[in-house]
């Protein structure tokens, strides 16, 4: 008998050694799916788009002809969209970051209107922002399809990430030197504006790249408020304009098989600015970031 | 400020006898920061609404969730919403079949086995995964699984929702095994070091003891992938096609809700028409999904929150 549950035990132990060994392959390719995903991803591109990969594609306007078409309209349209979603977005966002953080009264229930609703625009799907867009810039205002509507409802679709960065970076400043700088006589705004920020500007400045990479990387808005033009000169802040995501849609979705290769040189492009800017967030908050 | 109020049993002022005027013009203008954020709701509601509501004039609401066609610009026009509402859902679907598993798989590996070396490198190298444009998505799916889905003879067409569901799940990955993760590390340690004081091997404690002690949190996490999943726009523009199809065969081609606008919004639709009006109609609808589907996800992570944190 006792042999018997010796047996039976052992045959539990393997069958327990099997088990585990399986949930952890299954872990392991769980892993995996995502990283052959990305290989796969960024060998195709790198394969079909280097040849395309030249002079031409960054300094000419698009064409009919593949072999002499350029992305120069849709780089530059791509530039000043971060300029301006820059310029727009990190004052409004930092400033609701201070306002809640240093400012709100978190029992008054508008201010926790405020943070669901903030919580909410995060996950609001970008096609819809690219619909406020069409209705009150595009046809409301009488904007027209213009670069500045796009920068708007840029700024308004990352306003959530910068937000979400600042207060997280504001939060770590602790308290003492907010208190220090009280007990020296500061007001509100001088401890804020001396103390609080300067301490948390490695913080802030990586959200603010961070929401930048995700603005200039949006197509589906953009569709919206009217990028989709064949845009040939160079863009200006009032006129039409187009970006290197729309090239990128309005290349693929081209039948023939030679646009489809300027669509790869042109990801190329967008994913180097993109890999740029993420290095340079990283390198700054390695470089900046103090801890207390 | 209690103390002093203790110690002087009078209230202290502590406002100074001059208003400072700079100071309170400061707090207005952060204020009116924050107020752009709300405003933003509310355009984005007044947007829907008001073209949405003249559309339900003219087409009955009844008819927008009951007829079986969508065909807005066709002789009679058919404007039943349900051919867009299930090839969202097919499309949604291949992306939770994708996202679900190998999401929380990826998590737990993060959480429970990877050392923390491992962990530090692997889930920022996940998340490079969501950081790569939609658009780009898109282009790998028509132009690089579709193709490799059709070598393999499974009768899928160039424009499908399979293709299109399958790269929007592993976009999602990143969504699903993030917030998964943090809910799981969240998991005091009390409860691994019990259960393994009582002979529990490391996978009945990541099955038993993790999972159903994060279950709130990997809910949330998949409650909000599969919301952008709803309202991803690009991937399926690309590659699941432009024709409003009631199937859910993931070989054929269908239209989403998210495509639909798109394709409308590209081109110069009259304002004021009925087809610019089902811009808003479809969009109203969009909305309301993925705003229900967000507030249940901010509920779930809350939850977790409270009970460990």
């Amino acid at each position: 008998m006792s042999a018997a549950t010796a047996v039976g035990v052992r045959s539990r132990a393997r069958r327990g050694t099997v088990r585990a060994a399986l949930f952890r392959a299954f872990l392991l390719l769980s892993l995996a799916v995502g990283f052959v995903a990305l290989g796969a991803l960024v060998a195709d591109v790198l394969w079909k788009g280097i040849p395309y990969l030249d002079g031409i594609l960054l300094t000419e306007a698009p064409s009919a002809d593949p072999d002499g078409a350029g992305a120069r309209p849709a780089i530059l349209g791509t530039i000043y969209l971060m300029g301006m979603v820059l310029l727009m977005a990190v004052p409004i966002g930092v400033g609701t970051a201070i306002y809640l953080e240093e400012y709100a009264d978190r029992e008054r229930w508008y201010n926790r209107l405020l943070e669901l609703n903030i919580q909410n625009l995060a996950a609001v799907p970008s096609i819809v922002y690219g619909i406020l867009g069409l209705a009150f810039l595009v046809r409301g205002l009488g904007l027209g399809r213009v670069l500045l509507a796009g920068a708007m409802i840029l700024t308004l679709l990352v306003l959530p990430i910068v937000i979400v960065a600042s207060r997280e970076a504001i939060r770590a400043v602790p308290d003492s030197i907010r208190h220090a700088a009280y007990a020296l006589g500061a007001t509100k705004w001088q401890v804020v504006s001396r103390q609080v920020i300067p301490a948390a500007i490695a913080g802030i400045a990586t959200g603010s790249i961070l929401a930048l990479a995700r603005a200039i990387g949006e197509t589906a808005p953009l569709l919206l408020v009217g990028a989709l033009t064949y845009v040939a000169f160079d863009p200006t802040p009032l006129g039409a304009f187009t970006a290197l995501p729309i090239q990128i849609f309005q290349w693929t979705a081209r039948p023939q098989e030679d646009f489809k290769l300027l669509a790869a040189a042109a990801i190329i492009v967008l994913l180097a600015i993109l890999v740029t800017m993420n290095a340079f967030a990283i390198w700054l908050r390695d470089r900046y970031q103090r801890r207390f | 400020m209690s103390v002093g109020r203790a110690a002087s049993a009078q209230p202290l002022r502590l406002r100074t006898e001059t208003r400072r005027w700079g100071e309170e013009a400061v707090k207005a203008a952060l204020a009116l920061c924050a107020f752009i954020s709300l405003a933003t709701t509310i355009g984005i509601v007044a947007a829907l609404l008001q073209p949405s509501i003249e559309f339900f004039g003219e087409v009955s609401v009844v008819d927008f969730f009951t007829e079986r066609r969508w065909a807005p610009l066709f002789e009679p026009p058919s404007f039943g919403v349900v051919p867009l509402l299930v090839g969202t859902l097919s499309v949604t679907l291949w992306a939770a079949v994708v996202c679900i598993p190998f999401g929380l798989g990826a998590a737990i590996y993060l959480s429970e086995y990877a050392r923390p070396g491992t962990r530090r490198t692997l889930k920022p190298a996940l998340e490079v995964l969501a950081g790569i444009p939609t658009v780009v998505y898109g282009y790998f799916a028509l132009t690089f699984f579709t193709p490799f889905l059709q070598e393999l003879d499974l009768g899928v067409g160039v424009f499908n929702a399979l293709s299109a569901g399958v790269v929007m799940g592993v976009m999602l990955l990143p969504t699903v095994a993030s917030l998964s993760e943090d809910a799981m590390s969240a998991v005091p340690r009390d409860l691994r070091e019990g259960a393994y004081g009582l002979g529990a091997s490391k996978l009945q404690v990541s099955t038993r003891i993790v999972v159903p002690a994060a279950v709130s949190g990997i809910v949330a996490s998949y409650v909000l992938a599969l919301s952008r999943a709803v309202g991803e726009t690009m991937i399926v523009l690309i590659a699941a096609g432009g024709l409003p199809q009631l199937t859910l065969d993931p070989r054929e081609a269908v239209q989403t809700m998210t495509a639909f606008i798109a394709a409308t919004g590209i081109g110069d639709v009259p304002t004021g028409s009925i087809e610019y009006k089902t811009i808003f109609a479809v969009g109203l609808t969009l909305f309301a999904i993925t705003l229900v589907m967000n507030l249940l996800s901010i509920r779930l992570v809350r939850r977790f929150r409270e009970v460990y944190e």
